[in-house]
Parts: C-alpha cells; structure tokens; sequence
C-alpha cells in the first residue's frame, strides 16, 4: 500500500476534527475524500501531505511512518495542490514552477538544467508550455490551476529518471478543491487533466472536494467523512448510493447512471 | 543604467539554466556597482572641493594628504554609516514583507524602528553603561527593543494563521509607533536637557556619525543578520505563498519565520542603533527593485540591499548641501520622499 492512515485522530488545540480515521491508498490511486463542509477533508489531506501530526494514530509512506521523515524528504514524494494560489508578488509561471524544485536543492543551490527540463516537461503534460514567461497574476482560474498542478508535479520528480533512491511512481499529488472556485469550463477542463495524468500514471491523486458529481466522474475510490469519521469507503460504485449521500448531508438524492454519459450521477432531491 | 540592467534581466522564450545563473551574478554585479560608486563618490562632495586622484595617490604621505583626510577621516565613515544603514533597512523590509506576505510591511511602518529607538534611547539617557559583557549596549539595546516590536507583529500574524491583512498591520503598526514613542517621551521629559535634545535629533534619523567606533559596534550584529538573510531567498518566495503552501514543499515553516524575524530585528536594531529609525527605505527600495527584476528573493533580497545602501549615501549627501551649511536630518529627506510613495501603494493597492 502506498499511502495508509491507521487510527488517525486529530484537533485543534481542545476542538476535535478528526476521530479513528483509517485511510488506505493503493499506488495509481485515485481517491476522493467526500463530505460536508467542516468534516474535515481538509485537515485529512493536510495529514497526509505531513503538514499536520496525527495526534493519534500514524500515517504511512510506502510503510515508513510521515511524522518521523523529514519535511524536505516528504516533500520529494507528496505535494499538494491548493484550492488557491494567492501570490503577494507578482511570480513567473515558470517561477511558479520552479518553486516546485525547492525539495531538490540545496540550500544555495540554483535550478540546473536538469530542473529546467522538468519544469518544461510538466508544463507540457499540463498543456500550459505557452504561458511560461507570462506572469502567473494574469492568467485565468483554469490556468492557475494547471499552473499549480504543474509545479506539485515538478516537485515529485526526482532529480534523475533513473535516481534509484526514489522507488518509480512514488508520486502523490493532494488536491484541496481544486475546481472550487472556477465555472464550468475549467471545472472539466482541470477534470479531464487530473484523469489523464493519473492514466498516465504521472501521480496517484488524491481530491478533496464536497462535488460529488465531479467525484463520481473521476474518482475509481471514494471515502466519506463526516464530523471528523468515516462513514463509507470503497469502489466509488458501491460507495456513492442514495442512502450515503442521505447519511453524510442529510439530503434525499437519486443516485444513478445518467443516460447521457453513462456517468454515475446524483441529483439531490430535497433537504431532509 | 536602467535600461542596461533592464535589457539584462529581460528573458527571452527559452531560458536556460546558465541564463538563470547570469542573470543572478549580473543584477548582483549591477547593483553592488551602484553602492560602491555612492560610497566613493559621497565623501567627495562637501563643502571642501578634494580630488579623488589626491586621495589615492600613494606618494603622498597619509600625514601631508589633506584630501586622503579629509575623505576617509571626516567623510567615508558618514557614507559608510549611511551603506549599512540602508543596505540593513532595505534587506530588512524585504524579509519582513515576504513573511508577514504584505508588500507594505517595513520596519519602519510595524513599529520594529521605534521599538529599537526605544532600546536606543533608553541606554542613551538613562545613561546605562555603554557595553554589556563587552559588546556595546545601544545596539543590543536597540536589537531587543525591535525584537519585542517583531515579537508581538508576529503573535499577531500567527493568531491569524500566517496571513495579517493590510488593516491589522497598518493599525498594528500605528499603535506600536505611537507605544513606543510615548514611552520615548516620558523618558526624554525626565531626562536633563542636554541629553533630550540629543535623544530628539537622534529619533529624527541622522547620518551624523564623525568615527569608525560606532559603525564597527554595528557591524557584527549586521554580519549575522546578514548571513541568516543569504539562506532565506528561496524559502521567501515559497513563504510569500502561504505557510502551508510553503510546508508542503518541505520549508520547516517555523524555524523559518522564527530565523527571518529574528534577523530581520537583528538588523533593524543595528541599523537604528547607527542612524536612527530612518523612515520608508524598507518600502521604496524593494519596489523599486521588485519593478526592476522580477520577485524572485534570490535578486530582490541582495538587490534590494545594495540600492538600500546607495539610496541612503546619495540621500544624506542630499541632506548636507541642500541647505548647506545647515545640515538636515536624512530621516527627513527619506519621509519626505517616501511618505507620497507609500500613499500611492496604498492607494494602487486596493
């Protein structure tokens, strides 16, 4: 198993989030953690990215425990996507993307030709290669987004293809929402990219998103939270039924095939 | 000059990793040039004409060259304050606006530079022995004054998760500025008058330095400060993203802040302990700079040290021969200049 949570429990100071969370993640994953606002998807993948420490319970990499590796060699193997980038300076996408190498580099050290090649590489496989010199404030949500996701996927490469200190495909990419704040168009637009870089096995993914539509459509995995517990976990198929959905936001909800894409759908009914 | 470096530092369609590496030494070379040639030529303007060629002519003996005294006895140590002061402002509000992700912060504006005037001031008047266990006390002093300012700015920003908005920061600052300089009252009140009316054009911000004393007590603290600043560039730009943005590209978040704030006080103790708080560098020379090379901290920070440092030596020759031969204080040629620039950023800002 690539990526495991056993027992894990986590608060805020006195405030609770999460309780007994167990989470496993296979490699080539692609897992989206569902649930209502507050239950804590969030903290979760900011577990897993090792930015917060269980406070019970441990997570697992490959079998080694995240608390106890260091955040440098974390970072080479797990990045994470924000909903978000909010720059306070006006940033290169190609900067931007280059960020993604701190993990690499000592602490003097600058970008060498290798790092180059695979910022250019991961601009490629996110269909961004045309906006390299444009400044990162100016290109629109879609392109954000991608530009994001391409310096999380810069961040997971190592140094050399053929390094042998990192296990091939050892490469975990955390998305928080990541098509929370932009329309319909770069909604499937970011879609149709996270399903392509996981085919490709690029990244196992892991979303976190409270559209369940959009996970139904992507994800092979899905878990539910709410409060802070897992309510189901599985095959998105057997996971994402009527009485789940009725479980996790307290809405009535038809849960099916759509006739038009053949796509697993749910149409919320009424609030119960 | 500008469009020079400006031409330099413009990158074409396909950057490669040895332009990355050029254009780093080059903006660099470039700026360091322009605090030297400030530095040499500064002490060459005064009321006394002398010959930079006199000066540094080796024939001469130093006893009988009265140009080689005049520049590096009454003048260089003046310009060289006036180097390190601003090199220290400017390198200072770079780190404090890339941690507190507020182009507006400075050391000036939180209230970091009254908290070391305050320190200052406080050794000055009281008349406190001038060193502690050998080092010299107004700038340890200073360095704890703007340290307890930083210290309770960053509280702030940590109460709020990393992020202060402009209001908080600005109201932040006002009400440190205004502690402080109460507190700076009340001792100047009980303090003879003497001492009061140095203390009063000492807060004024003043290049008045006549020795190499002071500026060699300065110079460890800003060593130090500085040797923190070297490590900090790339964990800035990742910082300016956001903490967690920052941790999960694997930068120890805390240890970081905790570095960068202390270095930053380090240095704006230094600074103040030397020239007074001198007002807006910390904010004109990093957008200045930001506008000429880009946002990357790997050329800001130095970049922004060096024109800090030029920017301050031509500012108090401005402040000598304006109404020569009266001498104003430099602070307020440097507020006077940066106070409509700050309006503006606030103003665009928004």
């Amino acid at each position: 198993m690539l990526l495991r949570a056993d027992a894990v429990s986590f608060g805020y100071r006195a405030r609770p989030v999460l309780h007994d969370v167990d989470l496993t993640v296979p490699r080539g994953g692609l897992v989206g953690v569902l649930g209502p606002n507050g239950s804590g998807k969030t903290t979760l993948l900011k577990l897993l990215a090792g930015v917060l420490t269980p406070t019970k319970g441990r997570i697992t990499l490959e079998g080694k425990d995240t608390a106890k590796l260091d955040r440098t060699t974390l970072a080479r193997y797990l990045a994470v996507v924000p909903q978000e980038t909010q720059l306070t300076f006006d940033y290169t996408v190609l900067e931007i993307i280059l960020m993604g190498r701190h993990p690499h580099l000592g602490t003097f050290e600058l970008e060498g030709t290798t790092d180059l090649e695979i910022a250019r590489r991961m601009l490629v496989a996110t269909g961004t290669e045309a906006l390299e010199q444009r400044m990162f404030r100016t290109l629109s949500g879609g392109e954000k987004q991608r530009v994001a996701i391409a310096s999380a996927l810069a961040q997971l490469e190592p140094p050399l293809s053929t390094d042998t200190r990192t296990p091939d495909g050892t490469r975990v990419l955390l998305l928080d929402e990541p098509t929370s704040s932009l329309d319909l168009a770069f909604q499937l637009e970011i879609n149709d990219l996270l399903k392509h870089l996981n085919r490709e096995q690029l990244a196992t993914v892991i979303i976190c998103t409270h559209d369940l539509n959009l996970a139904a459509g992507l994800c092979r995995d899905l878990v539910l939270l709410r409060d802070g517990r897992i309510l189901a976990a599985g095959p998105t198929k057997s996971v994402l039924t009527a009485e789940t959905v009725d479980a996790v936001y307290d809405v009535e909800a038809q849960v099916g095939l759509h006739p038009a894409n053949h796509q697993l759908t749910v149409v919320p009914l009424a609030r119960k | 000059m500008t469009t020079m470096l400006m031409s330099a530092v413009t990158t074409t369609n396909s950057v490669t990793a040895g332009d990355l590496r050029r254009r780093i030494w080059l903006v660099q070379l470039c700026f360091a040039a322009v605090a030297l040639l400030a530095c040499v030529c500064a002490p060459l303007i005064g009321p006394t004409t002398i010959n930079l060629r006199r000066v540094f002519d080796p024939t001469i003996p130093f006893a009988q060259n009265v140009d080689a005294q005049i520049f590096f006895v009454a003048r260089l140590p003046r310009a060289l304050a006036g180097a390190l002061v601003g090199a220290s402002l400017a390198a200072a509000g770079v780190v404090l606006q890339a941690m507190l992700r507020n182009p507006l912060a400075t050391p000036f504006t939180l209230g970091v530079s009254s908290g070391a005037s305050l320190g200052a001031i406080l050794v000055i008047t009281l008349g406190l022995p001038l060193s502690l266990f050998g080092l010299p006390a107004v700038p340890i002093a200073s360095f704890a004054g703007a340290l307890t300012a930083t210290a309770i700015v960053y509280g702030l920003a940590t109460l709020q998760r990393g992020s202060l908005s402009t209001n908080v920061l600005l109201l932040a600052g006002v009400t440190l500025n205004s502690l402080f300089s109460a507190i700076i009252l009340f001792v100047q009140y009980l303090a003879d008058f003497s001492q009061s009316f140095q203390a009063v054009r000492w807060v004024m911000g003043n290049l008045d330095v006549s020795s190499y004393r002071p500026i060699m007590s300065a110079i460890p603290l800003m060593g130090i400060s500085f040797a923190v600043f070297a490590k900090l560039p790339r964990a800035l730009n990742l910082l300016s993203l956001g903490p967690d943005s920052a941790a999960s590209r694997g930068v120890d978040v805390l240890r970081t802040q905790r570095l960068a704030f202390l270095s930053a006080s380090l240095a704006t103790g230094a600074a103040v302990s030397l020239g007074g708080p001198i007002g807006f560098i910390g904010i004109i020379i990093p957008h200045l700079v930001r506008l000429l090379v880009g946002a990357d901290h790997r050329l800001v920070l130095p970049a922004s040290a060096c024109l800090g440092a030029g920017f301050l030596v031509v500012c108090d020759v401005a402040a000598r021969t304006l109404l020569s031969p009266m001498e104003l204080p430099v602070g307020v040629i440097t507020a006077m200049l940066g106070g409509p620039f700050f309006l503006w950023l606030l103003v665009r800002n928004r």
